[in-house]
């Protein structure tokens, strides 16, 4: 009895509506990095897009008050910074990891800067006018069927195409994709900045459709989360969805609960358990693209 | 043994050239921010300088500056790759908070709270290097979930059981048995900072004269020759990260027991000094002696930056928040990742001298017509 009517909330659309705007997020982010691993290049900065593509998003909705040019703007975001990426662990063959930390740190910092430059506020930026953000549609969001197409024709392109093969071969073994003809560098290039794009969109989704505004810490760990279920998915889209479903759920489930049942600190952190959890138990078997994280050197 | 400085002198330029670099940044988001540069960098550079109280405070926050940057090297020289100093450092400084409020004499309680606050910080990295050793999880991912863990952890203790009931924002003061004894009566420089200075020393001795050591460095350069020459990389990998999270966890520690007593429910005294500590162990190539040179550099900065808050903020204008470093540190670190900067920069400028040469010869010609 009791129990039952603390669940009620699964009874309502409104939590399926939730869950899946969780799903987003983190499911465009996985994909995205699943398209640059798959090139064998990993983006430790996806975290610092998310929260770049929503800050800047933001800023050019509030001052231009058009929702075009913010989600072009995000957008850019993400360009640039696929680019800069690519320029450093693929041009250049640098570490992987170093300059996404470095990104993170960034993104944080200039968040906080600019929040309270602005709009004199540390925590959240005004909301932004009705015509800048996303129309739900009867309270779902767009962005959900966006994911649901992006996944699904990743899937398509990576398992089903001439690119998609040679996306792979240049994960697996660049010296002999390099040999067949394919040129490494430009492949990885595109890779990482579709990557970074479709990350920097999870980042629009937040601000432009979720939120409203930009809140400190918008992304909340979501890009990690995203890496997480990158590996979760042994790199496949259509698992990344299928994850992203769980992950959305067991957020919105945290959200849903009735506070005074538990304390409300156990049900924050339950996302980022569950994804150590899942992390440590399904991906023991999981075997990464082979030449994922090392940057390629011509001989 | 002779010591060669000019294999030093390539790093040493590639840090400064990266932290010239995000200066810099900083300083175009300080002017395109409409506030003068003269006074960003006098209060910058400056506030460290402007009393003796101030360089003081420098000073000491150069403890939890190296101690994150020595729990991101230590496990960095085995390829490891730790940004859970952050939650390390929360959890330290929760466990001695905790043993700091009970009754234990003067001497004792310090080295009681210091020792589980390392041990408590060294459980949490072990985690993330046990995840990584045996299930192949990556550690990036598990120590930013650690991290966010922690936090809450931290934040429900303090909430529900250590709360001052006199103060419920805040933790209890932890007890004068179990302060560290400050070096300069009323100022913040504590026993912490020496203690900092040696456990700096003692890394380089683990890492460079240890076998330990010397199984940690084989296994970041290369752990399948390291295991065919003997070396256990999974125990090497969690060893390191076990001592990476102690020193975070002795950041945590520190914090409590030297600077402020307590931690505020929502941790915001002691947030982001374990990311911080990245740059720090970054510049200072992720070796005890450069990390002590960075992290003075970076406390200069911090400083400096606590300064500009002020010193921006007149004639109505809102100060320059000291979240500005985290954006500075970003760019400084993105720097660092760039492979062969200062090679680029010296071949620009060979080549630069190269044209001006042919130029002048050209300018010969022509003059000696």
């Amino acid at each position: 009895m009791q129990v039952a009517e603390l669940l009620r909330f699964l009874l309502y659309p409104t939590f399926y509506a939730g869950m899946l705007r969780m799903m987003v997020p983190i499911t465009l982010g996985a994909v995205g990095e699943i398209i640059s691993e798959r090139s064998g290049v990993v983006n430790i900065g996806l975290e610092g897009i998310m929260m770049l593509g929503a800050l800047v998003s933001t800023y050019v909705g509030h001052f231009t008050g058009s929702m075009v040019l913010a989600m072009v703007s995000g957008l850019v975001v993400g360009l640039a910074a696929g680019f800069l990426h690519a320029g450093i662990a693929v041009n250049l063959a640098g570490d992987q990891i170093i300059d996404g930390v470095g990104l993170n740190l960034f993104a944080v910092g200039i968040g906080e800067v600019l929040l309270y430059l602005t709009w004199g506020s540390f925590a959240t930026s005004p909301q932004l006018p009705p015509e800048v953000r996303v129309p739900s549609i009867h309270g779902f969001s767009p962005f959900v069927v966006l994911t649901l197409l992006v996944a699904a024709a990743t899937w398509v392109v990576v398992e089903k195409t001439r690119w998609g093969l040679r996306l792979k071969a240049v994960g697996e073994d660049p010296v002999a994709a390099e040999a067949a003809g394919i040129d490494v560098f430009k492949v990885r290039t595109i890779a990482t900045v579709v990557g970074s794009l479709l990350t920097a969109s999870a980042g629009v989704f937040l601000s432009l459709d979720w939120l409203g505004a930009y809140t400190k810490n918008i992304s909340a760990g979501r890009g990690f989360i995203a890496l997480a279920l990158v590996v979760f998915s042994r790199w496949n889209p259509l698992t990344a969805l299928l994850g992203g479903l769980i992950f959305g759920f067991l957020f919105q489930l945290s959200q849903s609960i009735p506070s005074g049942v538990v304390p409300d600190q156990i049900l924050w952190a339950l996302p980022y358990l569950v994804t150590l959890l899942i992390s440590a138990g399904f991906l023991a078997k999981a075997r990464p693209p082979g030449a994922v994280g090392r940057p390629y050197k011509r001989v | 043994m002779r010591l060669d400085l000019r294999q030093y002198a390539k790093p040493l330029a590639e840090s400064a050239l990266s932290v010239l670099i995000g200066v810099a940044v900083g300083t175009l988001l300080v002017i395109l921010a409409g506030y003068s540069p003269v006074v960003f960098f006098k209060a910058l550079f400056g506030g460290a300088f402007r009393s003796r109280n101030a360089f003081l405070d420098t000073l000491s926050y150069m403890v939890p500056l190296t101690l994150t940057a020595i729990s991101f090297a230590v496990a960095a020289r085995a390829s490891v790759f730790n940004i859970g100093a952050e939650g390390q450092m929360y959890v330290g400084a929760l466990v001695a908070n905790a043993i700091g409020v009970v009754a234990l004499p003067n001497g004792v309680h310090q080295v009681v709270a210091i020792l589980a606050a390392f041990l408590a910080g060294g459980l949490w990295g072990w985690i993330a290097g046990i995840l990584k050793a045996k299930r192949q999880v990556n550690e990036v991912v598990s120590t930013i979930m650690l991290n966010w863990l922690a936090f809450y952890l931290v934040n429900y203790v303090a909430t529900y059981h250590l709360y001052d009931p006199k103060a419920p924002y805040k933790t209890e003061y932890v007890r004068e048995t179990a302060r560290l004894p400050e070096l300069i009566p009323r100022t913040s420089l504590t026993l912490d900072w020496v203690l900092t200075i040696l456990i700096a020393f003692l890394m380089f001795f683990l890492v460079w004269k240890t076998s330990l050591g010397y199984e940690i460095r084989a296994t970041g350069i290369n752990p399948t020759a390291a295991e065919y020459g003997g070396v256990d990389p999974s125990k090497v990998i969690s060893i390191s990260m076990f001592l990476s999270g102690g020193a975070g966890g002795l950041a945590g520690a520190f914090l409590v027991l030297g600077r402020f007593g307590f931690i505020t429910t929502t941790l915001t005294n002691i947030l982001n000094w374990g990311f911080d500590g990245i740059a720090v162990s970054l510049v200072g190539r992720n070796h005890p002696i450069g990390i002590l040179f960075s992290a003075l550099f970076f406390a200069l900065l911090y400083n400096g930056a606590l300064e500009v808050q002020v010193a921006t903020a007149t004639g109505g204008k809102t100060g320059v928040p000291i979240e500005l470093v985290l954006a500075v540190m970003g760019i400084i670190v993105i720097a660092v990742a760039v492979p062969g900067l200062w090679d680029m920069v010296q071949e620009r400028l060979l080549l630069r001298r190269k044209r001006v040469e042919v130029r002048e010869e050209a300018a010969g010609t022509v003059g000696g017509e």
